[in-house]
């Protein structure tokens, strides 16, 4: 018996640790960084990277579509997908800008309010309870009416946008409380984004969460086989994926101090672009937040490198698209050597 | 009798119009190691999975430990011991192995509902001792089951099963995609289980390997049991004909 055993260990000799897509990211950044230095230098005459001004504007730029991004790797990593969180930035922002408008502003969506402003804990309850819905409905077509995520998701993503076109019947709303606008103040959206990457971090990592997430994106049949409640996980996937786009609107329309019902859109996809770059598999159950992270700054080095060297915005989105097929290109061929290699 | 450990009474299951099990009378006692064969479609599978829970019978008993037993879900037959090792191995391939082991009941270090946070060590040290109970040996625990060869997959599904303290072990054509040496290895583990006294189900299609490993061999044909027959007083051409329907089992000559 022992040598049986004995006779299967050698036999069976340990594969290396596949490299981790986490570093590839971080590999991808650094020499994007390094392009972008090397061209300014000899094209700008200047550096890209020693510019404090330039780092903090496109971190802040990026860090409210990183908050969503987390929520979106959550569910890439669950098997799914989620198109509606563009959408659900649209109608939090708008919908939480209104009860957070200076009580004393005659033209104030609720002029009831009587001269008071509404305490800041308000819009942000209403905020999130806006993306809450938006989440529940989500989560329940997915678990539930077992409808796929990317049909479910995209209904969402058209009907959110509706709702927040419908609620002032596509006007804007300004003129929020100072309390209000501190969310989206100078480097508030980056903090907020490094504690939700950081507490989603931990989660995905060290709980019993995160472990099922990647069960049931890695094998679904074998996850329920092992007793998970995988109805009950994915309804609370996408809804913590919407409660982070709820909280990304707030952040986006607290910086921009007005809240615009177009507010978030094509976002989704920035998010997922995001996601994917770092590294988190399309077909479920690899990748990691911090690989996202690593992702968000790529995208914003790219973009703010072509504001940097002065390229035509309209080359931006082109640039956009061809990284995210870029970037699913590569994890499709990724899995297939590694499938090889099994 | 106190010594049965399993029963079931008129176990049937329908698909539809599809009588995939019909009133099937079946016990295991303790200690026992039962064969179930039969050609594809004769049942087994189907079987299992009432017994497992993860399907819901038709009609019938099921009488486990001398009790009534109902399970809603495959966690639920865990909980009351049974242990299985599905044909499709039940593993998340993204997960290392004591991820794996203890899916679906991972070991707690700080209680906070979803968000409870895993004792990593505790389940990290139960593996350990679990590979050691089955003799299985794997490199690298902290390896993605993907990376691992069929044997290793295959070993930590069983391991599995010996992780908690099982009262039934059932496994579903443990070897079918095994070479010869990975085959060996899983035959010792199940020659450790029948030496610890740990009862079990085998659906295999190997009759050496039935022949070599259990007590008694149960056939089932067209979603019945045809014939019941202890290793002793049989041979490998007697199973035979009672599985293509040569013959049936003087008690169940009204079945077939």
């Amino acid at each position: 018996m022992t040598d049986a055993s004995a006779v299967m260990g050698q036999m069976d000799k340990p594969r290396r640790k596949p490299w981790p897509a986490e570093l590839n990211a971080l590999i991808g950044l650094v020499v994007i960084m390094a392009i972008f230095e090397i061209v300014g230098w000899s094209l700008v005459g200047q550096s890209f990277l020693m510019n404090k001004l330039r780092l903090s504007i496109m971190i802040t730029q990026v860090a409210v579509v990183g908050i969503l991004a987390v929520g979106v790797t959550q569910v890439i990593i669950s098997g799914g997908i989620d198109l509606s969180g563009g959408s659900i930035i649209g109608a939090s922002a708008m919908i939480a800008m209104s009860f957070a408008q200076v009580g004393t502003n005659p033209r104030a969506i609720f002029a009831a309010q009587g001269l008071v402003d509404l305490p800041i804990l308000f819009p942000i309850l209403v905020g999130l309870s806006v993306a809450l819905i938006g989440g529940l409905i989500n989560g329940a077509l997915i678990a539930y009416v077992k409808l796929p995520p990317f049909i479910a998701t995209l209904g969402m993503m058209v009907s959110a946008r509706g709702v927040a076109l419908w609620y002032t019947k596509g006007q804007p709303i300004s003129f929020p409380t100072n309390e209000f606008m501190a969310l989206g103040d100078g480097l508030m959206p980056v903090w907020i984004f490094i504690g939700v990457a950081a507490l989603f971090s931990l989660i995905m990592k060290y709980t019993v969460y995160g472990k099922h997430t990647y069960a049931i994106g890695s094998n679904e049949a074998s996850a329920r086989m092992s007793g998970i409640n995988v109805e009950r996980h994915l309804m609370l996937v996408y809804v913590i994926a919407a409660l982070l786009a709820g909280l990304a609107g707030l952040v986006l329309t607290a910086r921009a101090q007005t809240a615009q019902p177009v507010f978030g859109t094509m976002n989704e996809l920035d998010a997922i672009a995001m996601a994917v770059i770092g590294g988190v598999s399309l077909s479920g159950g690899r990748g990691s937040i911090l690989g996202t992270a690593l992702g968000m700054l790529i995208f914003g080095v790219i973009f703010s490198g072509f504001i940097f060297l002065s390229v035509d915005a309209y080359y931006q989105n082109m640039v956009k698209g061809a990284i995210i097929v870029g970037a699913v290109a590569l994890d499709q061929w990724r899995q297939k050597r590694q499938a090889m290699e099994a | 009798m106190s010594d049965i450990i399993l029963k079931t009474e008129g176990l049937t299951k329908h698909y539809g119009g599809v009588h995939a099990l019909e009133s099937v009378d079946f016990e295991l006692r303790t200690g026992e190691h039962v064969a179930i064969m039969g050609d594809n479609g004769a049942g087994k599978s189907t079987f299992v999975r009432q017994i497992t829970g993860v399907e819901q019978r038709t009609r019938g008993r099921i009488v486990f430990q001398g009790e009534d037993v109902n399970f809603k879900g495959p966690l639920d037959a865990r909980e009351a011991g049974i242990e299985t090792v599905f044909q499709n191995l039940a593993l998340a391939d993204d997960l290392d192995v004591p991820s794996n082991l203890f899916l679906g009941r991972e070991k707690i270090l700080v209680k906070l509902g979803p968000f409870s946070i895993l004792d990593f060590k505790g389940m990290r040290a139960a593996t350990d001792a679990a590979l050691k109970r089955t003799a299985v040996k794997i490199p690298n625990l902290g390896n993605a089951i993907r990376n691992m060869s069929g044997g290793q997959r295959q070993c930590v599904a069983i391991a599995r099963t010996a992780t908690f303290a099982s009262k039934l072990i059932i496994m579903d054509e443990p070897t079918a995609a095994l070479g010869v040496q990975e085959t060996r290895q899983v035959e010792n583990i199940i020659r450790q289980l029948k030496a610890n006294g740990e009862p079990m189900i085998l659906i295999s299609h190997n009759m050496r390997q039935v022949f070599d490993l259990v007590d008694r061999i149960v056939v089932f044909r067209r979603g019945r049991i045809v014939a019941n027959l202890n290793k002793s007083e049989t041979s490998g051409e007697d199973v035979v004909s009672y599985i293509t329907g040569a013959k049936t089992g003087a008690e169940y000559a009204g079945a077939a």
